[in-house]
């Protein structure tokens, strides 16, 4: 088991970008031990700016900082930054075109039995839904290393989900296949594809795998770019199926499904099923637990998969 | 004769006939912040034929919807052609709308949303201090603005972070959308509420008297280890007496007849400045 978590890898990447660049700049709200974030702090004194538990402003400072060139990567639960200033987010990251880097850690429901007020299940659906904004939930840690690598190139803003805790790989070191805004193809197949995006692309190509053992020939497709979704890499990769399957760690609305099934059904119409948490608050537990609760393990969705076959 | 003064009363008029011609604008506000953004302006380190310069000083209008009096104030200064933004502003299409945008040169960041600017430029200071350049931070927000929360957690971090190099201006009209501040949510001692926030506070018996507003910045760029804040007090719809003090002007549009007593009263005010 992989004990290195994506925001560990984040942390990494930002001191040696820091190292090397005097603009990148991380703030953060009370938030750096949650985002593993102390040892930049302390590595980086000068290039850290403490917010305190104030997420609208910290965003807006941010983008105050990235207005004058520094490249700003604000790091708070995504639970606070996609909801609490998510006006900022809109005002003065995307709508005033500055170079912010939004980063919710402890996405989805990393919080497990902290409840509701600490789980993100809208953000995706908020975030994408304003104008400029890019939306992405890497996978495994090799993958957020090549993301946040590619974040530091360009000079748009964009929300990016991590998990908290390490999650099973989903590549191997050294072979990361990662093209900027293009999904990621883990696995072909004929009959069905499976997509998803952040922590449960492991679980789909788990699934994956168990089909494609029993025979039933499925593709599956890392979707971490969820805006711009990949359309051409989704369409190709549809193409032939009979069944479309999304998996998600949010709600069943306005997020990877709605989007996956918005371009099926306008270019190559289908069954798409979303797999993605209740409209509802999620039951008390560790993400493991929650997700298997919801059938939204590798064999969780390889029964679904069956299921949906047979009607 | 103090030129600025003057210059106040050709802006207003700029001003009400770009509000006139796009058919809506926020004249109050407008005519009370009037003094505060033309002598800023003419103080700022801002070049019209270099707007991107690293070194300029920094103005963002958090109380957005006072953007005529901006634009009318940027013309002024060489950043925009002012027949252009009275014949385009508010028109389908048009660049010019109701709130700043920063694809308009001259200006910084979109506002329109309250409660942000302040947050912004605590963020636009610390750059500042980060890369030693010389540049100071504006920003202006309303009185009625001053009840959003966002504001007092950047009054906090400026105060905290002791950023000398960020002034802000509160325009302190006493009237709202929906009448007297007090009455809709009171601020009561303002001055003692920023000094508990670590900030240097001015006031500024009249805010639209450019000599008190000069005197004030110039305080201000002296105050070392603090942030400081101008309460300017000033007249709502300031510049004639059919609007002044007075909350329905808020946003309200002038008719025909409205418009010449408007435009009369401040070639009046004008004229009589000119004397002084």
């Amino acid at each position: 088991m992989n004990k290195i978590a994506n925001r560990a890898v984040m942390c990494e990447v930002l001191k040696e970008a820091a190292a090397k660049d005097r603009d990148v700049v991380v703030l953060c709200s009370d938030s750096r031990g949650s985002a593993s974030l102390t040892s930049y702090a302390e590595a980086f004194p000068d290039q850290f700016v403490e917010i305190g538990i104030a997420e609208q402003n910290l965003v807006s400072v941010a983008a105050g900082l990235a207005s004058c060139g520094k490249k700003a990567f604000a790091v708070s639960p995504a639970s606070f930054i996609s909801t609490r200033s998510y006006e900022q987010c809109k005002v003065d990251c995307a709508y005033s075109n500055t170079n912010v880097k939004l980063v919710g850690i402890s996405g989805g429901v990393s919080y497990g039995a902290l409840g509701m007020t600490h789980h993100s299940a809208q953000d995706i659906a908020a975030m994408s839904a304003i104008p400029g904004m890019r939306v992405y939930l890497p996978s495994d840690r090799h993958q957020t290393r090549k993301l946040f690598e590619a974040l530091l190139t360009d000079q748009q803003t964009a929300y990016i989900r991590l998990g908290r805790n390490p999650v099973e790989d989903t590549y191997r070191e050294g072979n990361v296949p990662f093209e900027m805004d293009r999904a990621t193809v883990l696995s072909e197949g004929s009959d069905v594809l499976l997509v998803a995006c952040g922590e449960m692309v492991r679980p789909v190509k788990d699934a994956a795998d168990i089909l494609n053992r029993e025979g039933i020939s499925t593709g599956a497709l890392d979707m971490y770019c969820v805006k711009p979704l990949d359309r051409e890499g989704l369409l190709a990769a549809a193409k032939g199926k009979k069944l479309v399957v999304t998996a998600e760690e949010h709600a069943p609305f306005g997020g990877l499904g709605s989007m996956v099934a918005q371009v099926i059904s306008a270019h190559d119409p289908k069954r798409v099923l979303n797999l993605a948490l209740p409209d509802a608050p999620v039951i008390t537990g560790t993400s493991a637990e929650v997700f298997a609760h919801y059938g939204l393990t590798g064999e969780g969705i390889a029964r679904t998969v069956r299921e949906a076959l047979k009607a | 004769m103090n030129a600025l003064a003057v210059k106040a009363y050709d802006l207003r008029q700029d001003v009400l006939d770009i509000i006139v011609s796009g058919g809506g604008g926020h004249i109050g506000g407008d005519m009370s912040s009037m003094e505060i953004m033309l002598t800023l302006y003419s103080r700022m380190h801002v070049d019209p034929r270099n707007p991107k310069d690293p070194d300029r000083d920094r103005f963002v209008l958090s109380k957005g919807h006072c953007v005529e009096t901006l634009y009318a104030v940027l013309a002024d200064r060489g950043f925009l052609d002012l027949n252009e933004v009275k014949s385009q502003f508010s028109k389908f299409g048009s660049e010019y709308i109701g709130h700043p945008h920063n694809t308009i040169p001259g200006i910084e960041m979109n506002s329109g949303s309250l409660g942000h600017g302040l947050s912004v430029c605590v963020g636009m200071a610390l750059a500042g201090r980060m890369d030693h350049r010389p540049y100071r931070v504006y920003t202006l927000m309303g009185d009625g603005e001053l009840a959003e929360g966002s504001i007092w957690e950047a009054l906090m971090a400026a105060g905290h972070y002791r950023l000398d190099n960020l002034c802000a201006v509160v325009d302190r009209n006493h009237l709202q959308i929906s009448g007297n501040t007090e009455d809709v949510m009171g601020h009561h001692d303002l001055h003692a509420r920023f000094a508990a926030f670590d900030w240097h506070v001015i006031d500024v018996a009249d805010g639209n008297d450019v000599d008190q507003l000069n005197a004030a910045f110039d305080e201000a760029e002296r105050t070392k280890g603090r942030p400081t804040i101008l309460i300017a007090n000033t007249v709502k719809g300031k510049g004639s007496p059919l609007m002044e003090n007075k909350a329905s002007w808020h946003h309200h549009l002038p008719t025909a007849e409205e418009y010449e007593q408007i435009k009369a009263d401040l070639a009046a005010r004008k004229e009589a400045l000119m004397h002084e």
